[in-house]
């Protein structure tokens, strides 16, 4: 078997005396779309930002593409990583939040450009043939010169995952992507990303979009109160719940 | 037609027919002319009063205004004024940086150069820097555990006119800092959030992300800053920097015409106030690209509104939100 691109097992994480991780244990598998779903404050978000180190665990293991998240291990003791380690790590992870987060400073190729320019220091020329040509597949070939402030939602999340793309990850992470839009604008970003999955992109969603969840994802796990309740094939989970905690709560979304 | 020729409006659909625009007699304000007679009035009796001043010489005004000397201490009066907001700028950012700092040492030393420059009056850190040859006669500038030593007379390293820039450059700093910092704090934490999430390191994040937008906070204040920096360097006269202020006292000390030359000197800081304030427009401008929709109006184009178009409803005014109130620093 292949190493999992994603792997938990056992993750806590507090903040003070509040567990908001209470020994998470999945696999991602390489090109699998993983959708979490569960209600607000359940730790969907907060795992999220663990698996590219926004947030640091208090336990547990955590490992991408077979390498732990912001830490080393050399025999039995584990060191931290230091920040310029880190940020090479999060730089092979895309992340798309919820309220998009372009830089309203740049235009939208400039947002798209930024971080392989700065971070990877890719030459000009190439990264302005990939910026562009991201744009435009997830079309908004049109808009390359536009500011943010000029974009509606749909089109910022858009350019948001552009951009993420532009570093070319090995993993894709979303933070409900479609919950700060508009409903009928929800389905030009889902369509991206629809693409995506099927070009083969490892993704892991946070959704509350059950549709997708079902149509695209490959797996689909259940989280509440900091632990992942019940996970399997995202059609068989939604059609035939194990859990009360499932049921009640899929039958207030469908 | 039934809408307006400029009007612009999706075509796909077509409009319902528009009806006549509405033709309303306007309401009288009998008082407002009233007050603003009252206003004008009162404000001419001041002006008249001022002018006609039986004992005020304009003729002496006139001398002076381009005099050679009047001229000199403007060019200093520039020269510290620019000096002084650059070290106030550069270490301001730096100040406001290690407020923020991770390192407790970092951020209480930070703290700390706030407290005890913003905390004494200006005048005295420049009478301080300007007598501080009494307390150190001499200075060694040395490289520890070698015999690199360079020793000086104070007096001949800390000249009035570096004095006067060390009281007002490191003063302005400890204001800049707070200034700054209120900047980086203003942004959403979501663009440091992705800018990491993308893989940028903290010094890149603050330089291209963070503070390119704290900017839009940071310059009113620093406008605001620049232009108290022209009056407050007025103070080096203390250390006997020969600046407008000084210039004028030491010429009125000699002709006795004391009003007119401090008129003089307040016609140059008039005008070199304006110039600052209507560079500040252009500036406040530039970083507020991409934070808008639309950009405010230039002084230029306010103008040619006002003549023009008096009667049109008045340009949507900056999107550029009031700079936020620091208690401005007294003497």
């Amino acid at each position: 078997m292949a190493t999992p691109m994603v792997l938990a097992e056992s993750v806590f994480k507090c903040y003070g005396r509040l567990e908001v991780l209470r020994g998470i244990n999945l696999s991602v598998a390489p090109r699998e779309v993983l959708c979490i779903v569960g209600p607000s404050g359940s730790g969907k978000s907060t795992f999220l930002r663990c698996i590219n180190h926004l947030e640091k665990i208090d336990a547990g293991r955590l490992s991408v593409d077979g390498e732990l998240v912001g830490y080393r291990q050399r025999g039995d003791k584990i060191y931290e990583l230091p920040d310029r380690e880190v940020c090479r790590k999060r730089a092979e992870i895309g992340m798309v939040f919820q309220r998009f987060n372009l830089f309203p400073h740049m235009t939208a190729l400039e947002n798209v450009m930024e971080a392989p320019l700065r971070v990877k220091g890719e030459p000009q020329k190439v990264v302005e043939e990939r910026g562009r040509s991201l744009l435009a597949r997830v079309g908004l070939g049109d808009k390359v010169d536009v500011y943010p402030n000029h974009l509606s939602g749909g089109q910022q999340q858009r350019v948001a995952i552009a951009r993420a793309l532009a570093m070319q990850p090995k993993l894709m992470l979303f933070d409900e992507p479609t919950s700060a839009l508009d409903p009928e604008l929800v389905g030009d970003v889902l369509d991206v990303m629809r693409g995506l999955a099927q070009d083969g992109m490892t993704m892991v969603v946070v959704t509350h979009e059950m549709g997708f969840a079902r149509e695209v994802g490959d797996s689909l796990a259940f989280m509440d109160g900091g632990v992942i309740v019940e996970s399997g094939n995202p059609r068989e989970v939604i059609a035939n719940p194990q859990h009360e905690r499932t049921r009640s709560f899929l039958s207030k979304v469908l | 037609m039934s809408t307006r020729p400029d009007a612009i409006s999706d075509p796909t659909f077509p409009a319902a027919r528009r009806p006549d625009a509405i033709k309303a007699i306007p309401v009288r304000h009998p008082w407002r002319w009233v007050l603003a007679v009252v206003v004008l009035a009162a404000g001419a009796a001041v002006v008249y009063t001022f002018a006609s001043a039986p004992l005020l010489h304009w003729s002496v005004v006139g001398q002076f205004l381009f005099f050679p000397e009047i001229l000199n201490g403007l060019l200093v009066t520039l020269e510290l004024t620019v000096i002084a907001m650059l070290i106030g700028v550069i270490l301001g950012v730096i100040l406001a940086v290690m407020r923020l700092s991770v390192n407790p040492v970092v951020s209480s030393v930070s703290w700390f150069y706030i407290w005890f420059f913003r905390g004494t009056p200006v005048l005295v850190q420049i009478f301080f820097w300007f007598n501080i040859a009494t307390i150190l006669p001499y200075l060694h500038i040395g490289i520890p555990f070698t015999h690199l030593v360079w020793v000086g007379t104070t007096n001949n390293l800390i000249t009035p006119f570096l004095a006067a820039i060390l009281g007002l450059g490191l003063n302005e700093a400890a204001y800049m800092s707070e200034i700054v910092r209120a900047g980086i704090i203003s942004v959403d934490t979501g663009q440091s959030e992705a800018a990491q999430a993308l893989g940028m390191t903290r010094v890149l994040v603050m330089r291209r992300i963070v503070l390119p937008q704290a900017m839009r906070v940071i310059i009113p204040p620093t406008g605001n800053e620049t232009i108290s920096m022209l009056k407050t360097s007025s103070l080096a006269y203390i250390a006997t920097v020969s600046e407008l202020f000084f210039i004028q006292k030491e010429i009125s000390n000699f002709n006795y015409d004391i009003i007119e030359l401090a008129i003089v000197a307040s016609i140059w800081y008039l005008a070199m106030t304006s110039v600052l304030t209507f560079g500040q427009y252009y500036v406040e401008r530039y970083f507020a690209r991409g934070a808008s929709r639309q950009l405010p109006p230039t002084p230029l184009q306010r103008f040619r509104r006002l003549l023009f178009h008096f009667h049109e409803p008045p340009a949507p005014v900056g999107p550029i939100e009031p700079p936020p109130i620091y208690p401005h620093h007294v003497l």
